[in-house]
Parts: C-alpha cells; structure tokens; sequence
C-alpha cells in the first residue's frame, strides 16, 4: 500500500538552522531515499515553501482568497514523503529511519493514500 | 542535527517572541534580556535530559519570568532559588500560557519590541545594532565585527542607545490601526537598512555581513507571519530574498565585485529566488503598489532573465519610472539611467543624470555610472575625470579595484 510520510514540525525552529545545518539534514535524508529509491518504494518528495507564501482559499458559493494558512498551530506541514509499504509496521519503520536522520523535533503522520496519480509536470 | 545544534536554533527561533513577551511582562529592557538568558541556559540544561518542550517559546516566557523573580527574592531575603524539579512542572503549566498568548498581543508585542529598537532619534546604524542584539540575539562582539568596530565601542554605542530607548516611553496598549500602520513602516525601514547594510559590503568580511542578511531576512519573514496581508511588507521581503539570491554570484574568488551582468546565474540561489517570486505574485494580487513592491518586481526581472543579455530593459525603465513617482529620489533616477541606457543608448542616460550631479557629488555610485556611461561613449578624458572622482569615494577594496578596472579599459584603447 502506499502511505504518505507528512513531515510536520516547527517552521520557526527549522528556518532557523543555518544553510550547513539544513545541508547535513538533507543529506542524511538523501541516504535514506536512495535505499527506498533502489528498493522501488519511492514515490514522490515534497518539501514546502515557508507557509508565509501560502494562499488559501475558502470554499463556498463565494471563494475568499487569504493571505497565508489562518490556523495558529505550534507546528506546520512542512513537506512529504509517499513511500510504498507492505504494512503499516513497515511504514512506522521508514519514518523512524527518517526521523533518526532528521533528528529535530516534530513529528510524522503516517496516513494511507486513497487516490495516488503521478501526474505528468516535468522537473 | 546534534542536539546542541537544535537547542541553538529553537532558541534563535523562540527569541523575538520570548523577548517581546518578557519586555512587555518587566517593561525593561535589561531585565528582559536577564530572564531570556536565564531561560536559555536553563533550556540548555533541562531539553536535553527531558526532551524539548512543544512550544520553546511559551517555555522561554514562562520559566524567564521566574527566574527573574527568583533573582528578585534572592536579593531581597537571600532564599534559596527552587530546586530543579520545580521546572518539571513547566510542561503542565505551559498549555496554560500558551492560551494567554493570545496572537493578538503576541502581534504587537514583536511590532512593539521593534518599534522600540527603530526610535527615530537613534542613527539608522545604532537602531541596526539595537535590533541585533536585542531581537536578533547577536552578540555584541558579532555586532562589532559586522560594523567594522572594537567589541569595547559597540558595547558602549548599545548601551547609550538602549538608555536613550528606555526613556522613551512607547506605550503598552494595543496601538490604534493608524498608528500599528506607522510602526510597522518604521520597523521595515530598519528591516531594509539591516540588509542593505550587510549586502552593501561597506567592511568587515562577506561572512560576517551576510549574517545581517539572514537576520534582516528571518525578520521580514517574521512580519509576514505577523501581518499576512500587508503587500507591502510581503514586498519587502520579496525585495530581500531576492537580492540575497545573488549573494553567491557578487564577489569573485579574489574577492572583487562582479556586476550583474557578468555574474554566473547558475551560482544565484533558486531556493530563495522561487520563495521571493512567490511572495511578489502574492503581493500583486492586493493592487496596492509600494516601493518595496516595485523594488523587488525590478529584482525578479533580473532574476528572470537567464542570461544578462535576456534582461527585459524596458520593464525595468517602466517599473523605475513608477518608483520614482512612488518615492522621488535622485538615487532612483541614477538607477533608472542604467535601465534607460540599455533601451535608448547612453547619451539619453546621460542627460538623464547630468541634474543629479550637485545632489549626488559625494556619491561612488553617480561617478561609477557616469565614467561607465562616458566611457560607451568614447568620451575617454571626461570618463577618466569621474572615474578618478569615484576612485577618491570608493567605500571598500572591492569597490576601488572595480574602478581601477575599468580605468585600464581607457588606458588601453
């Protein structure tokens, strides 16, 4: 089953890491996406611009566009992983490797994909 | 990440909030600065052994303001401060603050914090220096190092600026909308100086300086978030990420300048380009234009543009033209001169500048253009003249040895 990986944590605390720390993490998550990649469990990684560039809009018979994400929450979505996993042990597992290589604080939320299209935007 | 490193970062993170809480709880500066350090080397002692807590901020506040009573109660009866296990409680408690902080107040005290560090009788350099060290957290040594001083100097020059703010008196009531509105405009103003400071390479060493960039940019982003839908202060922020972008592309190995237009693009940062791009489409969408705006709009241009000969020069000359309608100043036109020299030639950027010379003539920049200018149009012994006068004003090493460069470009032909 795919799963998605959402990677929630402080925006405050991770702007703040300098350029090299922000490197060494990726590069420890880097290690970890290759092993998934060879094993073909890799889907797509997303890593968020800061919230202060999001939009949002409400829905309704009148939209509202919004400057930002309105709720006040002490940590955001910042990015995602989606990785294939035969159980949900299996995908508890991935994450804990990837939060032994990003050490900082926050959390993942593990949550199975219902719909999964790849779509076709070229990188 | 080691854990001293996250404990580092979550302090620079929680500081300008955790201060603006604590100046508003002491209303003094100095004793808000006490009970922050306190705080920290507490936090430094107690996230480690039990984990760091939810919201380091609301921790920060919390045990800040006591450790300043205790300070308190041990001058006045000597009593001996509370056993560590007292602080295992702050976790509970914490929920508790953290719904007293209500956003609102959070709001204005950081725009308040600010405020105070940007009073307009204080230099633009000793209102820089304050935000740094009292918002930002740097210290005094790294302050002195950026501003090309002795450590001993800066210490004084903080110290006079903070007695000069805490007379004062900005009010601690949630200021009216007119009156938020200018705050917040001060409080950019310094924002922009900051960065420019640090961008500008007036001295001290590229490393050094790039941090004022970085702290100018994390406060700007700071006001984003605080005041999501002011365009202007999203320009701003634009404007900086954008200019920054470049940072790596601006001095070569030795060193020296390297203009726009001959700096490698592939060098310039995409992280913090797409951020500023999107931060402007956002601004644009409020159709309230403002210098900041146009000021980074001219930055996404060059952005844009892969290759400096791709650069949209007439977009540029309308997006100046609109800046100084916004904010007539002689510094803009001479900036809009280089624009029009691309689109209608040199001699028509010449006499565009030809005005600005009583105004400008203690300024490197107007003689760069106007040796630059000459110098296209063979006018080899007018060019030498403005060359020579820049050479006199060149602020930095990197400046002059640009100068000297293109003064060998007349000595050649």
């Amino acid at each position: 089953m795919l799963y998605a990986i959402l990677c929630y944590d402080s925006e405050a605390v991770v702007s703040s890491w300098t350029k090299e720390q922000d490197a060494a993490v990726t590069g420890k998550l880097e290690v970890v996406t290759d092993r998934l990649a060879r094993d073909g469990r890799l889907g797509p990684v997303v890593r968020l611009m800061p919230t202060t560039t999001a939009t949002t809009l409400r829905k309704g018979k009148e939209t509202v566009v919004l400057d930002g994400p309105f709720a006040e929450t002490k940590e955001q979505l910042l990015g995602f992983f989606i990785v294939d996993c035969a159980s949900l042990e299996q995908a508890i597992e991935t994450a804990r490797d990837l939060g032994r290589a990003n050490s900082s604080n926050g959390s993942y939320e593990i949550r199975p994909l219902r719909v999964f299209r790849p779509g076709s935007v070229a990188t | 990440m080691s854990q001293i490193a996250w404990i580092d970062a979550a302090l620079r993170g929680a500081r300008p909030q955790a201060m603006a809480a604590l100046v508003r709880h002491f209303r003094d500066l100095d004793l808000a600065e006490e009970a922050f350090q306190e705080a920290s080397l507490r936090a430094l002692k107690n996230w480690p052994e039990k984990g760091p807590p939810r919201d380091p901020a609301a921790w920060l506040i919390f045990v800040g303001r006591n450790a300043a009573l205790d300070g308190v109660r041990k001058k006045k009866s000597e009593r001996p401060l509370p056993p560590e296990e007292v602080l295992s409680d702050v976790e509970d408690a914490e929920s508790a603050i953290v719904e007293q902080l209500d956003d609102a107040h959070y709001r204005d005290d950081i725009l308040r914090l600010l405020f105070i560090c940007c009073h307009p009788e204080l230099p633009a350099t000793q209102q820089i220096g304050l935000a740094l060290r009292i918002v930002c957290g740097l210290s005094v040594k790294q302050i002195a190092r950026a501003f090309l001083v002795g450590d001993s100097a800066m210490e004084q020059r903080i110290t006079r600026a903070k007695s000069r703010v805490a007379g004062a008196d900005v009010p601690f009531e949630p200021p009216g909308p007119v009156e938020r509105a200018e705050r917040l405009a001060a409080v950019a103003t310094v924002i922009y100086l900051m960065f420019n400071e640090g961008y500008s390479a007036t001295g001290g060493t590229a490393h050094v300086r790039a941090s004022l960039c970085d702290e100018a940019i994390r406060l700007a982003r700071l006001l984003v978030h605080l005041f999501p839908g002011s365009a202007e202060i999203m320009g701003l922020t634009a404007l900086l990420l954008l200019q920054h972008s470049r940072t790596p592309a601006r001095l070569d190995e030795h060193g020296e300048i390297v203009l726009l237009e001959g700096q490698d693009r592939s060098l310039w940062d995409r992280d913090l380009m797409g951020e500023g791009f999107a931060l402007l489409d956002k601004a644009l969408r409020h159709r309230a234009p403002g210098p900041y705006q146009v000021q980074a709009a001219i930055a996404a241009i060059h952005a844009h543009a892969k290759r400096a000969e791709d650069t949209d020069w007439v977009e540029i000359d309308g997006l100046y033209a609109t800046l100084e309608r916004l904010q007539p100043s002689p510094v803009i036109t001479l900036n809009r001169a280089v624009a029009v020299s691309k689109v209608r030639g040199a001699e028509a950027a010449l006499a565009m500048i030809e005005p600005l010379a009583k105004d400008l003539s203690g300024y490197f920049y107007f003689f760069g253009v106007r040796g630059a200018l000459l110098l296209q149009l063979g006018r080899h012994d007018e060019a030498r003249v403005a060359f020579d006068r820049a050479l006199a004003l060149a602020n930095t090493p990197a400046e002059a040895a640009h100068i000297r460069s293109q003064i060998d470009r007349l000595t050649e032909t």
